[in-house]
């Protein structure tokens, strides 16, 4: 079995960018194993623009993106298989994938990143009652007919999420003639990017019903419209609020999941609340020598974080495969009040460098503090004008309140 | 002319077609459907039941049995996953207790062996998220599982492998009955045939109508399920049910033999053939299943569904020529334990009814065996590569979650019957029926029907005409 210093599960954004990392940090062999027939991932359909701002402060599409990643890629000593699909991951990091040349085969990473990012949820997991008609796609689905097929699904679109494949999608169908007629959320905010709600709704006219589900499809052989219902506090249904919109496509975008079998498989410890792995600072999971990076370990806003976050893995996988395990002073990162999540879950106190915090907040809160405690005391507070859960935050904790840590450390939002 | 005409592509249509063809006979199956399998026999709960719930007497008792015990070598002849898992009949009262006692000596009587009570303390080591009010059990030692379209599917296959012909999209519209009998589609085909097997499901009553039949009265019963994830198909190992009450048998909780876990079906009468799933009938099974078990993992829902289950006023199956028509024979109002009934069916509707009118010679090259749809993930390392060397596009996974590859895709739109569309590829393969729900796979599975078939995208149907996948090219 080919030993490699570093085996990075998936080629997409956080794949590339990880597999630059790790080998100019040194490590000497690397694989991307990516089951798809070219690098880049979901950033291949992703033709519309804004990828890039933070990062390299320019406007780009998802494919120029994904592209400046594969010359780096391409420009170093590092290995590809392309039409690969991963099959199994073991604890003792042997990877068992399967392509058209080699078939079935086995490889070893001395070191292992996670890069598989996520899949859509679908209708089928929100059991909305109705038809099972032609019609009826995820948006992510939806971008793959229209932008890599050429294809249109419908012309007359309902949308239910306000996720930011939804609104890019809104925006997309609306461009190529399809007419949006609604976009439901059933939250009483979007959950995606406010710079998305104003270019991809407002500036089309595309109305946007906060707090409203759609409960029911209607059918024969393809959806004929959709029953759209007013929901209350607990998001059930009102009674009575119904009105109903004819179209010929539903487009769901109701939320992104991370795509852990592989990680199940091999045993690593999962967030409940992330539906990712649980992470040290360095991006270590539970297994030693087996890293997460990208939306397999917490869904982000922008690639430009997912990149950032994949540099991450990668030095830190590089270092695992040239010295191996190391002992751990470990505390834990806990989100409190009005926090959904805070990622890394773990602190090892023996690592050296600063540790971001990156959190989600569960609502609108707006002229709030985030504070973090420890040992019961306020070890740093920031000022927000306003957090959203739609936008991820993070606060920055220095080396030198990492050392003086004294048990486990808290996040909350104080308003 | 054939020598026998099949009305209705379902588990009792393939049945009777495949049975059919272990003779010398001219035989065809018209089915209305875009592709076979597409009624009631798609949508039900996948049970192989026992045989203690129909009453003593009754075609629903005789068959059930029978089936029963046919069904094991039956699936293993056509490559069909079936698992001999148990059923529990769960009691929540000691009045439910003293019904269990009455199934158990009803069953006896059926015939149906290995049938026990069982208490609290030993239903509890046998399934351990059972709900702690449930007090004890009869336990159905020869209760299964078996997946309801793979097996009709898969009959129907083995019966055209055998030279069966097979007519999609032909709804029956009208029937001319004379020496022999003319049958005339909505869409204006044509097909004449000695013997006409009505097999119709909801529609037999149409269909019996048409030569002036009408002896029975169909109804619908609609069915609401829930599936969950692979991931918890593990949560209950039998198939477990309600103690039945006047109010019927109420749902179930069952594993599914490709390893989900599937909760329902609701009972609601619909009066035309609505598959469409309610909020309420939906809630209620979580409900339901909420009381049978302790932690129903309902957050791993992947999809839900509903079916029709067409039943006849008589309450039993009515499976008998026509009074009004010699060589005309009605299998209607086969409502559940149907499935379990099919293969016994087919051996009585060839061997008693069909062989008074016709003479029924052995077909020399009948081959019963046929080759699972789908397999390639349950073979060892050795095996796959050794598939792959030979048909590289078996190294390609098409289905992520399920695991299906482009060669068993290709498979399924090339052998028998052939599927057309995208559900007819998920029903083969099972690609698309995974935790995604097709939302990676099927563009790709689109892309391999209309390279397949010759055609573009925008002509690939979910269903049949009217599901266009696509509407038209972007701009």
């Amino acid at each position: 079995m080919k030993v490699y210093d570093v085996v990075i599960i998936g080629g997409g954004p956080a794949g590339l960018a990880a597999a630059v990392s790790a080998y100019d940090s040194g490590a000497e062999s690397v694989l991307i194993l990516e089951r798809d027939d070219v690098l880049g991932g979901i950033l291949n359909q992703c033709i519309h623009n804004g990828f890039g701002l933070t990062r390299f402060k320019e406007s780009m599409t998802g494919p120029e993106y994904a592209d400046r990643f594969i010359k780096e890629v391409r420009k170093r000593n590092i290995e590809v298989k392309l039409k690969t699909t991963v099959l199994d991951l073991c604890e003792d990091k042997t990877v068992t994938a399967i392509n058209e040349r080699e078939g079935v085969f086995f490889v070893r990473g001395k070191a292992v990143i996670l890069a598989m990012g996520c899949r859509e949820r679908s209708r089928g997991a929100l059991n909305v009652a109705g038809t099972r008609v032609a019609g009826v796609y995820s948006a992510g689905t939806a971008q793959k007919y229209v932008n890599v097929k050429g294809f249109l699904p419908g012309k007359n679109v309902v949308i239910l999420g306000s996720g930011d494949i939804g609104l890019i999608m809104a925006r997309r169908m609306t461009l190529e003639g399809a007419k949006v007629h609604a976009v439901c959320e059933i939250m009483p905010h979007s959950s995606g990017l406010k710079r998305n709600i104003v270019q991809c709704l407002n500036d089309f006219d595309i109305p946007l019903y906060l707090n409203h589900t759609i409960t029911r499809i209607d059918g024969d052989a393809r959806v004929t419209g959709v029953q759209i219902s007013k929901v209350d506090q607990n998001k059930k249904p009102i009674l009575g609020s119904e009105f109903y919109i004819p179209c010929d496509t539903v487009l769901f975008s109701v939320g992104l999941i991370p795509e852990n079998e592989l990680s199940k498989n091999a045993g690593v410890e999962l967030s409940p609340k992330t539906k990712g792995a649980v992470v040290y600072q360095n991006r270590e999971t539970s297994i030693s020598g087996i890293f997460a990076c990208g939306n397999v370990l917490q869904v982000h806003d922008l690639v430009d974080f997912v990149s950032e976050e994949a540099e991450l893995a990668g030095k830190s996988a590089s270092e695992y495969a040239r010295r191996g395990d190391r002992e751990k002073d470990c505390v834990n990162c806990i989100a409190k009040d009005k926090i959904t999540y805070v990622l890394p879950q773990k602190i090892d106190k023996n690592q050296s460098g600063n540790v971001t915090l990156f959190f989600r907040a569960n609502g609108v809160y707006k002229n709030c503090r985030v504070v973090v405690e420890n040992d019961g005391q306020e070890v740093l507070s920031l000022k927000k004008r306003v957090v959203v859960p739609g936008e991820m935050e993070r606060v920055i904790l220095t080396e030198k309140i990492i050392k003086a840590l004294n048990g486990d450390l808290t996040l909350k939002i104080v308003e | 002319m054939f020598d026998v005409a099949v009305i209705g592509g379902g588990v009792i249509g393939g049945a009777i077609l495949r049975k059919l063809s272990s003779y010398n006979l001219k035989i065809c199956l018209l089915e209305k459907g875009n592709d076979v399998c597409v009624g009631q026999s798609k949508a039900n709960s996948g049970i192989v039941h026992a045989g203690f719930d129909a009453s003593v007497g009754t075609l629903k008792a005789k068959f059930n049995v029978l089936g029963n015990a046919m069904m094991p070598k039956y699936a293993r002849e056509l490559g069909v996953k079936y698992e001999n898992n148990g059923s529990l009949v769960v009691a929540f009262s000691d009045e439910e207790m003293i019904t269990l006692g009455e199934l158990k000596e009803r069953g006896i009587r059926n015939g149906v062996q290995g049938l026990e009570i069982i208490d609290q303390a030993k239903l509890r080591e046998l399934e351990p998220n059972i709900s702690p009010n449930a007090v004890g059990a009869l336990l159905a030692k020869t209760g299964g599982i078996i997946c309801p379209y793979e097996l009709t599917i898969a009959s129907i296959g083995n019966a055209m492998d055998n030279g069966a012909t097979l007519f999609t999209n032909f709804e029956v519209d009208k029937i001319n009955a004379g020496d022999s009998f003319e049958i005339y589609s909505a869409n204006g085909q044509k097909v004449q045939s000695k013997i006409v097997v009505n097999c119709a499901g909801y529609g037999s009553q149409k269909v019996a109508n048409l030569i002036g039949d009408y002896s029975f009265t169909i109804g619908g019963r609609r069915g609401e399920y829930i599936l969950l994830d692979r991931e918890s198909g593990g949560f209950a190992k039998h198939t477990l049910f309600f103690t039945p009450t006047k109010k019927g048998k109420g749902i179930l909780i069952s594993p599914t033999v490709d390893g989900n876990l599937l909760l329902g079906p609701t009972a609601d009468e619909v009066d035309f053939n609505n598959t469409d799933t309610t909020q309420i009938g939906l809630q209620s099974v979580i409900d339901k299943a909420n009381e049978m078990c302790v932690g129903v993992p309902t957050y791993n829902v992947i999809t839900s569904f509903a079916g029709v289950r067409a039943y006849c006023d008589k309450h039993d199956f009515i499976i008998e020529e026509s009074n009004v028509k010699n060589g005309f024979i009605n299998c209607v109002g086969i409502e559940s334990p149907g499935l379990t009934s099919a293969p016994a069916i087919a051996e009585y509707v060839v061997d008693e009814i069909i062989s008074k009118r016709i003479t029924l010679t052995k077909n020399p090259n009948f081959n019963g065996v046929r080759k699972p749809d789908y397999f390639f993930s349950k073979l060892t390392v050795e095996e796959k590569n050794e598939i792959i060397k030979k048909d590289p596009s078996y190294g390609r996974i098409v289905c992520r979650c399920e695991r299906i590859t482009e060669g068993e895709i290709v498979r399924a739109l090339t052998q028998n019957p052939r599927a057309t569309d995208i559900d007819g590829v998920k029903r083969r393969t099972r690609a698309g029926m995974g935790r995604c729900q097709g939302g990676f796979c099927q563009p790709y599975v689109a892309d391999l029907i209309a390279k397949v078939n010759g055609v573009t995208i925008d002509k690939v149907t979910k269903n049949g005409k009217g599901s266009e996948i696509v509407v038209g090219e972007t701009k």
